[in-house]
């Protein structure tokens, strides 16, 4: 005590007769890894002023498991479980990508209705981390109820995704040249019975529960503000550059599979904020409703997977008949194919942004380099500059609004 | 009709455009299943890259991806992928480098670039020269080596364990329960690069239908570990026949406690002879 009054005493002086409180320090402290706001293991080293946040360092890799080092040493069909595993909240979403750049490496034509079912499935995908996106983000601050509602339709499409694939999450669904089954005629029409009458329903009264509330604006309204030449600059995909207002969507500029035949808008924010990005995402859902209403009108009967034995294994009734099918399959389950060398970026339009696969092919039966592009790694480096000015307890809303999910940021 | 994947359109004379605008820091340009990557110089790739983002523009970086040739002189490649939001186009920018030599930083021309660039150097050891935070950023505090490397082992070096004693996770040396299992896939009738056991006793009469001439082994197959040693028998432990049996052994058997006939629980004694007693 006595020091601290001795410092006291020789800072102050005639000329400067405050007392000796002029500096503060700033005060570091540590959010996460175990934090139920973090979305995961986030673990944010933030350097405070008061409550103001000064800097804003987030220690990633927490949940790293060498996805990519393991690809190179699996097979190309053996490595595809590993992208369920990233994005454990969008898990087609995140096979869509790679399937394509195997498929392109291989110049492999998918038929017609793979392609629509890979669209539709993909959108439900959407609207499912949607649902988990949208719930977090008003739990984070502060809204019990629609949380509860929304997660009634994400377990919904849980419900759809084990009736097509037989698994709830880690469907594994989507294969290098189409699709692993076809989906029963009732689970459609029970889509589509879903899409005209509880989907509606129940988002759109959870939505309207935070759409105008005050409590949710005042949290979210111009909270980190992200110019054009921001999102630009900072590599941002997805809702996050949309909620930035430049109108990018993959579906749409470079589309895949049969986005080319979809019509669907591409919402863009107008404020740049936390509050746009939530708004960019709930219009997506509403417009994958809609592409997935066209796909059920427009899709063909038809094959659900291509051909070319070479590449995609027989089904199991063709095996007890053929020999030819049944050396297929077992040299596809055991050896694999080979794709020739060669080396493709194929990125696909993730429910959280641009997700990308750099695949490096060398003529043998394995990836030698796949490099996947997740799209929370950007986000959540621009964190810091996001967070720059902002109250401590804004980290949450802007974490929300970026939607990061580790399983892909770590991979 | 082809594949499905994103469709990207290349406006024709887009490569000679590039080539015009990078000028001679530009080396190689390829055009491979409608992407183009181009190849510059190392020590000016910032400077390409903002020609490229000024003058040709590509206003996004979406990826910077570390890629292993352990066979090339300068091992490693570091492919930049831009994006152009208005040209709806995507070109990727390699650069080749090895251990020492520094990739100049493109964070003055991209942040993003930050993470992207210390993620290659967490994984491959590249170092980027003018990144001001050039920390390991994947893997864990107090990390060792650059795991991607194709010279790493897949199970690593350490694994981590709780010790009841000091009431903490440790690193221990990694072991496993198991060989790790890798299998090469290659075909004998399509040119295996290695000797099968057994070949080496096959005759080598001119003109005799006998399969291909057991060549010497080449470099290890693609994507294998660089340590990976032809198959042979030149010594009789590797034959898997076990050691001949001969009188003094014989005699250790008599010495030995009678047992019934049986099959040794040691999985070693599958390769000792099963004709001794």
């Amino acid at each position: 005590m006595s020091t601290y009054l001795e410092e006291l005493d020789h800072k102050t002086s005639a000329e400067d007769p405050t007392l000796g409180d002029t500096q503060i320090q700033n005060y570091t402290i540590n959010f996460g890894p175990q934090h139920p706001a973090a979305h995961g293991v986030l673990r944010l080293v933030m350097e405070l002023d008061g409550e103001i946040v000064e800097r804003c360092d987030p220690h990633i890799g927490l949940l790293h498991r060498g996805t990519e080092k393991l690809i190179e040493y699996k097979t190309y069909l053996q490595a595809l479980p590993y992208f369920d595993r990233l994005d454990y909240c969008s898990p087609l979403s995140m096979e869509h990508s790679y399937v394509l750049a195997i498929e392109k490496l291989l110049n492999l034509e998918v038929p017609l209705r793979a392609q629509y079912l890979r669209v539709f499935f993909a959108e439900l995908t959407r609207i499912s981390n949607h649902m988990l996106n949208l719930g977090s983000h008003v739990m984070d601050v502060g809204a019990m109820t629609p949380n509860l509602w929304l997660f009634e339709i994400r377990e919904d499409c849980m419900n759809f995704y084990e009736r097509a694939s037989g698994a709830r999450m880690h469907a594994a669904w989507f294969r290098p040249g189409g699709v692993h089954q076809d989906v029963p005629l009732k689970l459609l029409t029970d889509i589509a019975d879903w899409l005209d009458t509880r989907l509606p329903r129940l988002f759109e009264d959870a939505i309207s529960l935070v759409a105008d509330n005050r409590i949710f604006k005042q949290r979210n309204v111009d909270i980190a503000v992200v110019s054009k030449e921001d999102a630009l600059k900072w590599g941002f995909s997805g809702p996050m550059i949309r909620g930035s207002g430049i109108p990018w969507d993959i579906r749409k500029s470079q589309p895949y599979d049969v986005y080319d035949r979809m019509e669907f808008d591409v919402p863009v924010g107008t404020n740049f904020d936390c509050y746009d990005r939530f708004m960019v995402r709930v219009e997506e859902v509403r417009q994958s409703a809609r592409i997935m209403k066209q796909c059920l009108q427009q899709m063909p009967e038809g094959p659900i997977s291509s051909f070319d034995r070479k590449v995609v294994p027989p089904k199991r009734g063709e095996m007890k008949r053929s020999m030819e099918a049944l050396i297929h399959h077992f040299k596809l389950y055991t050896e694999g194919f080979h794709v020739p060398a060669g080396e493709v970026y194929v990125a696909t339009e993730s429910p959280k942004g641009e997700f990308g696969v750099y695949l490096v092919a060398d003529g043998s039966n394995k990836p030698y380099r796949c490099k996947i592009r997740p799209t929370a790694f950007s986000h959540l480096q621009a964190m810091d500059f996001m967070m720059k000015g902002h109250m401590l307890a804004d980290t949450t809303a802007v974490l929300g609004a970026m939607d990061i999910v580790f399983g892909e940021c770590d991979r | 009709m082809g594949h499905s994947a994103p469709k990207i359109v290349t406006a024709p004379g887009l490569a000679e455009e590039i080539a015009a605008i990078l000028g001679p820091m530009l080396i190689d340009t390829v055009d491979h299943a409608d992407e183009i990557s181009f190849t510059v110089v190392r020590e000016q790739l910032a400077d390409a890259l903002l020609l490229l983002r000024d003058q040709a523009h590509y206003q996004q970086l979406m990826e910077i991806a570390g890629v292993d040739y352990p066979d090339r002189p300068e091992r490693f490649e570091v492919c930049y992928h831009l994006l152009s939001l208005t040209r709806n186009h995507r070109v990727r920018v390699k650069v080749s480098t090895d251990e020492d030599m520094p990739v100049p930083t493109v964070t003055h021309i991209w942040p993003v670039a930050g993470w992207l660039e210390r993620e290659v150097f967490d994984m491959y050891g590249v170092i980027f020269a003018g990144n001001q935070d050039l920390r390991r950023i994947l893997t864990d505090y107090g990390f060792k080596g650059h795991p991607f490397r194709k010279d790493f082992p897949l199970t690593g070096y350490v694994e981590m364990w709780y010790s009841e004693e000091d009431k903490r996770v440790v690193y221990k040396p990694v072991q496993l329960a198991q060989d790790f299992r890798t299998f090469d896939f290659m075909s004998p009738w399509e040119g295996a690069q290695y000797v099968l056991p057994g070949d080496e006793k096959a005759p080598q009469a001119p003109g005799a239908p006998s399969p291909a001439p057991a060549q010497p082994p080449v470099s290890a197959p693609k994507g294998q570990p660089a340590g990976a040693t032809p198959k042979v028998t030149e010594k009789s432990e590797e034959t898997g026949a076990g050691e001949p049996a001969n009188s003094k052994g014989a005699e250790k058997s008599s010495d030995a406690p009678v047992k019934p006939q049986a099959h040794t629980d040691e999985g070693k004694g599958a390769a000792k002879p099963e004709d001794k007693g």
